[in-house]
């Protein structure tokens, strides 16, 4: 993968996420963590190679199939990518109503999630009068709302205290445990090995599988 | 104090932002264009009727001039020919007018009294036509070629063509300037959605990631748009009609204006359908435009 003519941002890189596994995805800065998960989620096209999901070849898929695999991809940015003007409950629902469901079917679920998140008392707050943390908390819980199949998340603990990491680590169990295939990047080596799971580590475009995370090997 | 937020009363906000500056300029473009194609539709069907009245009075009339020999028959020769046309099928009143008439008739070229009583002018003979079936110029000329009367007959066939010409311009450059402020709309309701597509790169970002298709987010501009046009339409229509009353009243006491710009009341209907055009306009535009710029994302 590569931008213009720049350099390749990834390269030589071959894996597959079996359907209900759970993955970090290491590496540091500038490795290609965000741009491996943008080929993933679709917000980028590889300039070359092939990237097969739920069976489909991206390269082949027409554009008018790209809404209903993205509907299936959950993701949590880094920058957020909250909807500034609408309430927290607004962007909480974003994924349901934009699938077209009625309202009276899932504002019981939104209300639900936000609070697990911690954000039942923040429902009519706009994102500007929110913490870090709160977005972030916002991100994960509009990420997670309509149950994707895939879940990717880009530092999703980059702004919470442990306690509040703990408790999203749970949620991301909880839905890899119900299917959901979960990766995420994060540069927290105590969540990475706090939750036991397998590590793909990107360095320098170049992705290395490690089942098991020794904090001493990565950067 | 605060109120508690209930999740069961809950209902979707717009997902996109409320109007900002540019959303400003474009209202006062698209009132200003609904103005102006308001008092261009007034304006045409005022002519049309302006240039009907006078077609109607010169097709209904005819005037025949009459060459006497002598300043003593001449009026003689006038009335002779007034009785024979009146009895042409097709012809409703024929009067011919005395000399006092006819000298008034030309006196604003060579003056009143500056010709000499003896010098025989020709006389005039004025011609109401039936309006259902008039009868002809060449209807007329036979008929007084027959009682041997040295006349001309003018049906003013010749001023009714060029008024039906100058109708039909009027028609054609009112429909073509509606047409054009048609086009103008669509114009700026294309550019303004490919601006809000770029001012709001982050909503489309957010929506299309979260699995909106082009057409969800296309329906999102088109309905902003249309709802825009159709507010500024209607603002610009009422304007419309109140410059067209103002011009009506300040007409009524002006034959002259009147002739020429008659409006009637039900003119004022004319820039009703704007609003409605400009929102369909700007909803078809926005759509087309929406779709084309979100086809160059990936």
């Amino acid at each position: 993968m590569r931008y213009g003519r720049e350099a390749e941002v990834l390269k030589d890189i071959s894996f597959e996420l079996p359907r209900g596994s759970f993955h970090f995805l290491t590496g540091p800065s500038g490795s290609g963590k965000s741009t491996l998960l943008k080929l993933i989620y679709l917000s980028e096209q590889a300039s070359r190679g092939r990237i097969e999901i739920f069976g489909q070849d991206l390269a082949l898929l027409k554009r008018a199939g790209r809404p209903l695999m993205r509907r299936r991809i959950g993701v949590v940015f880094q920058e957020f990518r909250l909807l500034e003007h609408l309430t927290v409950f607004d962007n909480a629902a974003l994924a349901p109503r934009i699938a077209g469901r009625k309202p009276a079917a899932y504002r019981s679920d939104v209300a639900d999630l936000l609070a697990w998140v911690g954000l039942g008392d923040r429902m009519h707050a706009m994102p500007t009068a929110l913490s870090g943390g709160e977005k972030q908390r916002l991100a994960i819980a509009r990420a997670v709302i309509n149950r994707p199949d895939i879940l990717l998340a880009d530092e999703p603990t980059g702004n919470v205290d442990e306690a509040m990491a703990l408790r999203i680590l749970r949620l991301f169990t909880e839905l890899n445990r119900v299917g959901a295939t979960v990766l995420i990047a994060s540069h927290d080596t105590d969540l990475v090995l706090r939750s036991g799971m397998p590590v793909l580590n990107l360095d320098a475009g170049r992705l290395a599988q490690i089942p098991v995370f020794n904090p001493e090997l990565s950067p | 104090m605060s109120l508690a937020f209930d999740a069961n009363r809950w209902w979707p906000s717009p997902l996109l932002p409320k109007g900002d500056g540019r959303d400003w300029a474009l209202l006062f473009v698209v009132a200003a264009l609904s103005f102006l194609a308001g008092l261009a539709a007034v304006g045409a069907l005022a002519g049309e009727r302006a240039a009907a009245g006078w077609r109607s009075e010169l097709v209904g009339s005819a005037t025949i001039v009459v060459r006497a020999k002598g300043t003593d028959s001449a009026d003689e020769e006038a009335a002779r020919a007034a009785e024979v046309v009146a009895g042409v099928k097709g012809v409703a009143e024929a009067r011919a007018l005395d000399a006092a008439k006819a000298d008034a008739l030309i006196a604003p070229w060579i003056g009143a009294g500056a010709l000499p009583p003896d010098l025989p002018t020709p006389r005039l003979v004025a011609v109401d036509l039936d309006r259902k079936a008039p009868a002809s110029g060449a209807d007329l000329t036979r008929a007084l070629s027959a009682a041997g009367i040295d006349a001309d007959v003018d049906d003013h066939s010749r001023w009714s063509k060029q008024i039906m010409r100058a109708g039909a311009s009027i028609e054609a450059a009112g429909a073509g300037l509606f047409v054009l402020i048609l086009a103008v709309l669509g114009a700026v309701v294309a550019f303004a959605t490919r601006q809000g597509l770029v001012a709001r790169r982050d909503v489309v970002e957010a929506l299309h990631l979260a699995g909106a298709t082009d057409g969800f987010i296309a329906r999102l501009f088109q309905a902003r748009f249309a709802r825009s046009a159709a507010q500024a339409g209607l603002a610009g229509a009422l304007l419309a009609v109140l410059a067209a009353v103002l011009l009506k009243a300040m007409s009524a006491g002006d034959e002259q204006l009147t002739a020429l710009l008659p409006i009637a009341w039900r003119d004022l209907a004319a820039p009703a359908p704007f609003p409605i055009l400009a929102a369909l306009v700007a909803a078809v535009t926005a759509r087309i435009t929406a779709i084309a710029a979100l086809a160059e994302r990936p």
